[in-house]
């Protein structure tokens, strides 16, 4: 289940801007900074009540809704640890990401 | 499955999760369909504040004006991290302008905006200018004082990170007392940043008595949210500081951003409050209240007040600025003066 609205990106060139204006963005940034994490978060499911409070706190919104729990996008989240340090059920702990 | 009571006075975080909650008294941060304004791929440090808080203000915005918002943006961290050439992590029309002259952006658009619609224009799109507390209180504050006094209608927000933190850390006039940062070193008589300089923006715009005034911190994101949507239903200059904890300029660690901006509010180190015309109309209320150390000791911008000797005197300095606060906005008591 995707979290995100698709937006259409603005075509500068179809609009008739012209090119000379300025610097103008052309596409949403593709980067996933899942790559910068060096701690991981793991959900114990069964102490998972779906409060949401990690979803509202994630700065970077990599939590995605399962039916019974919530579960982290492993590509975009950095690993700031704010889910597991604000989740009142202590449902989510920080363990390092080993090997490659 | 084991069974698991439910329970939610553990971390202090005081927020009944959304998903508890019945559907009509849901955020707009909670719904699946939320407007993402900015999407993920944005380049914030690990623990960003400023990403959070950007991103409830203006997704209450786009919720409030049902999607009829352009925004401006002032150079700064938010700036930097989001919009790097040619791509861009904003959903929503944005537009990228100098450091000081966001304010005066947001005017020109507003001013459009009030023509187009006397010549026909049936939607009512409404302007949003956001920038950090450098683009704010220091470089564009000359503009933004303009555009309180023409009460234009633009909703400015500011993100106060306490100081120009992409740049490396150097010190803003929205900087407190005490803290080190690139420019005001922890060294000598007086050390950090100098005590009785700097300013309280929130504090000059109420002296501008513009309609609306609102600080807040991303550790109440219901709070934010409902003074952003109550500032979009008001015309005319409104003004929103939002307290955003910088995991690499604060000296915390990254997990900590949301406790740290809750301990600003309940320490009174930052008072969290709305006024109208120049008058507070409603504070939010300390509900235990700590002294300023729990505030100070995670922090590594204040490492030196609690080093081998320990600044007692700058410390009682400190909070006597907080009591200041507490005393001054009745945060004690919910306003009650």
């Amino acid at each position: 289940m995707s979290c995100h609205r698709a937006y259409p990106m603005f075509d500068p060139a179809a609009a008739g801007v012209p090119d000379d204006l300025c610097p103008i963005a052309t596409e949403i940034t593709p980067m996933l900074p899942g790559d910068w994490r060096s701690m991981r978060p793991v959900v114990d499911r069964d102490k998972c009540v779906k409060c949401a409070i990690c979803w509202l706190y994630c700065p970077v919104q990599c939590i995605v809704e399962k039916p019974a729990w919530f579960d982290m996008n492993l590509a975009t989240c950095k690993g700031c640890g704010i889910c597991a340090n604000e989740c009142p059920q202590r449902a989510i702990t920080m363990v390092e990401e080993a090997g490659a | 499955m084991s069974f698991q009571p439910v329970k939610f006075y553990q971390t202090g975080t005081f927020t009944v999760g959304n998903r508890l909650l019945p559907p009509e008294e849901r955020s707009v941060q909670a719904q699946a369909k939320r407007y993402n304004s900015i999407n993920s791929g944005h380049r914030a440090c690990q623990g960003c504040g400023e990403a959070l808080g950007a991103r409830y203000a203006i997704d209450a915005a786009m919720e409030a004006v049902d999607g009829q918002l352009i925004c401006a943006n002032a150079t700064g961290c938010l700036e930097v991290f989001s919009t790097p050439y040619p791509e861009t992590s904003w959903q929503v029309p944005w537009i990228h302008s100098l450091f000081g002259n966001t304010a005066a952006v947001a005017t020109g658009i507003a001013a459009a905006l009030k023509v187009k619609k006397q010549q026909g224009e049936p939607r009512n799109i409404r302007v949003v200018a956001q920038g950090g507390d450098g683009g704010t209180t220091d470089i564009g504050f000359g503009c933004l004082s303009g555009m309180f006094e023409r009460n234009d209608d633009v909703l400015y927000i500011c993100y106060d990170n306490g100081g120009y933190m992409n740049t490396g850390i150097q010190r803003s006039s929205a900087t407190p007392p005490a803290a080190r940062t690139a420019t005001t070193m922890a060294v000598g008589a007086e050390p950090g940043n100098v005590f009785g300089q700097g300013k309280f923006v929130p504090a000059i715009a109420m002296a501008h008595e513009i309609p609306y005034v609102a600080t807040a911190t991303v550790a109440d994101l219901r709070d934010l949210e409902a003074k952003v949507r109550r500032a979009m239903e008001i015309r005319g200059a409104r003004y929103i500081h939002i307290l955003v904890p910088c995991p690499l300029g604060w000296g915390t660690a990254s997990n900590e951003t949301i406790r740290i901006a809750r301990l600003a509010k309940e320490t009174g180190m930052f008072p969290v409050f709305e006024a109208e015309h120049g008058e507070v109309k409603s504070v939010l209320a300390i509900r235990h209240p700590l002294p300023v150390e729990e505030y100070l000791k995670p922090q590594k911008r204040y490492a030196h007040l609690f080093g081998k000797t320990p600044q007692v005197e700058v410390i009682a300095r400190l909070q006597e600025l907080a009591d200041r606060n507490i005393r001054k906005y009745g945060l004690l008591d919910g306003g009650e003066r």
